[in-house]
């Protein structure tokens, strides 16, 4: 990106700040449309997978396959009109589904692709991404209180009960994984996870924590069966009922950044990010089925990814007390055991810990 | 250069928010602006290096303490013409706490801090130096006592809350969602195989 930057002409005379913020943001960009665009395909692939389940075909009409479908819904939701109800918080009104985007996608800055591309290489990458998903949740609390309606205010008020809880169980459950990794960086934590197949990754001896950082992984992004937070069948959509348009499609794609955000996240820290399961077998030699890279760390973000649509067609809604139970009462539980275990299995060098 | 003018301008938009947390009329607007506050004092500590403080600032403060107040701000419903009638009445009390914590802070500034030039430029790290690593280092080694007891504290403070709350209402009706969660379908279903009707 660099060396494509430094042959304009008259680049390399502009102050040395202004290249590195040029640099910075010649390596935003591409990542940002990558992003819109998975975005755009993961509620075409929704839609497809979710009607494959349910016996039906799904969008089919638009572009071959129906794949110009999610072009046809963007163009539709910004030729509508976007309706600010009388009486509402006009400011508030707006903002709120800036600050559910922003976080979902400024938390990409830290996500290592491959072993060498990552945008920022900060110390603290793991405390950043969990102090980011923590602060999306403004965005749907105030777009309820600004609506100015009784169903958005609901689901705003569901909404941060549940985040709140399910937050501990996941930043307990990112306690573990530093207590595997010895790092709070991205790439040291999967780098931790090198040196051998598929049992050398976290999951394995991780395997409870794994299973509650992904399931409140779901919740924290308000998807089924923890969609509470819009449950159409109790108050009509909840949080965005009055959105239309453009500052409805905002919050669309600030939730499906999240889920991809999420499932990212699980295969970093729990399956090894961009490392190949097949390390190291002979029988595949040096094809690049075994060699780490961005192929393998797409192929593991998008298995998670499936579960999420898989789950939104099975489980039915939870319900709101259900939840509540399920956050405090099981998965902190769950999770504070299992920290005492894994300091057990670090003090006596069990397992992946063995020296 | 670019950390002075980075460091007044933040600072500028800090004292901003802060007047704003007092000034606004609506508390979801107070809430808001402390937000602000919070995510630009992070932003202060970035400048001096301490990424752990800064970042664990806003996981705390924004993302947890922060939502949990404006839940409370928006479900209450607060009477702004109430709140303020005592306003006069207490206002003498305010003046004088005020004038104590200026005084406080004068002493620390003025008197205290005398030799050291106002600007100190702290010295800068290489970029592989953890905050982490270094705050935990001292936290578990020098203070640990201090670190445990502040842990059995709040771990007090923890039981004490939820003490408080729970109490038995007679005449509640309560679902047990362990006994919903426990039930198997043989308990609620009966399945009968039954010849079909045949006229």
């Amino acid at each position: 990106m660099e060396a494509l930057l430094n042959a304009l002409p008259g680049w390399t005379l502009l102050p040395e700040t202004v290249q590195t913020v040029g640099v910075i943001v010649a390596q935003i960009v591409p990542i940002l449309i990558a992003l819109t665009l998975c975005v755009a395909y993961l509620t075409y692939a929704e839609r497809k997978v979710i009607g494959y389940i349910q016996n039906r075909i799904g969008p089919n009409r638009v572009g071959y396959k129906g794949l110009l479908q999610p072009f046809a819904d963007v163009l539709k939701l910004m030729l509508k009109e976007v309706v600010v109800p009388t009486n509402s918080n006009r400011f508030l009104f707006v903002i709120a589904p800036l600050l559910a985007i922003i976080p979902a996608f400024a938390t990409w800055a830290v996500i290592p692709f491959t072993d060498s591309f990552v945008l920022a290489d900060i110390n603290a990458g793991l405390l950043y991404v969990l102090a980011l998903t923590s602060v999306g949740v403004y965005g749907v609390i105030l777009a309820g209180w600004a609506s100015n309606s009784k169903y958005a205010f609901l689901g705003a008020m569901r909404s941060a009960a549940q985040i709140v809880a399910y937050e501990i169980a996941m930043g307990f459950a990112l306690v573990g994984v530093l207590m595997a990794a010895g790092s709070l960086n991205l790439s040291e934590i999967v780098r931790a996870q090198a040196g051998g197949t598929l049992m050398s990754w976290f999951w394995l001896p991780l395997l409870p924590l794994f299973v509650v950082y992904f399931i409140s992984g779901i919740a924290e992004t308000n998807r089924a069966p923890f969609d509470v937070a819009e449950g159409e069948s109790e108050i009509v959509a909840g949080f965005h009922v009055e959105y239309s348009g453009m500052a409805f499609a905002v919050f669309f794609l600030a939730e499906y950044a999240n889920m991809i955000l999420i499932s990212a996240l699980t295969a970093l820290f729990f399956l090894g990010g961009w490392l190949s399961p097949f390390a190291g077998l002979p029988v595949l030699g040096d094809t690049f089925l075994a060699e780490s890279g961005f192929f393998w760390f797409a192929l593991k973000t998008a298995l998670f990814l499936f579960c999420f649509l898989w789950f939104r067609a099975t489980f039915p809604r939870y319900r709101y007390d259900q939840i509540m139970r399920l956050g405090w009462k099981v998965f902190i539980p769950v999770t504070i055991i299992w920290i005492f275990v894994l300091g057990g299995m670090v003090y006596l060098e069990i397992g992946p810990w063995a020296r | 250069m670019i950390g002075h003018i980075l460091f007044f301008s933040l600072a500028a938009v800090l004292l901003g928010a802060a007047i704003g947390v007092i000034t606004s009329r609506n508390p979801v607007f107070s809430a808001m602006f402390l937000v602000l506050a919070f995510f630009i004092s992070a932003g202060l500590w970035l400048l001096l290096e301490a990424e752990f403080l800064a970042i664990v600032l806003v996981l705390v403060y924004v993302g947890a303490v922060m939502v949990l107040f404006l839940f409370v701000v928006m479900m209450l419903d607060i009477n702004l013409a109430k709140l303020r009638e005592g306003f006069a009445r207490y206002a003498p009390v305010g003046v004088v706490l005020s004038l104590v914590i200026v005084a406080l802070l004068a002493n620390v500034f003025w008197f205290r801090a005398q030799d050291t030039p106002l600007m100190l430029t702290p010295e800068l790290r290489s970029a592989d130096v953890s905050n982490t690593r270094e705050l935990g280092s001292v936290l578990y080694t020098e203070h640990v006592y201090a670190f445990e007891l502040a842990a059995v504290i709040l771990l007090v403070a923890i039981v004490a809350a939820i003490t408080l709350t729970m109490r038995r209402r007679p005449g509640l009706k309560a679902q047990n969602v362990a006994r919903q969660v426990a039930v198997r379908r043989q308990d609620r279903v009966r399945l009968v195989k039954m010849d079909a009707d045949k006229e």
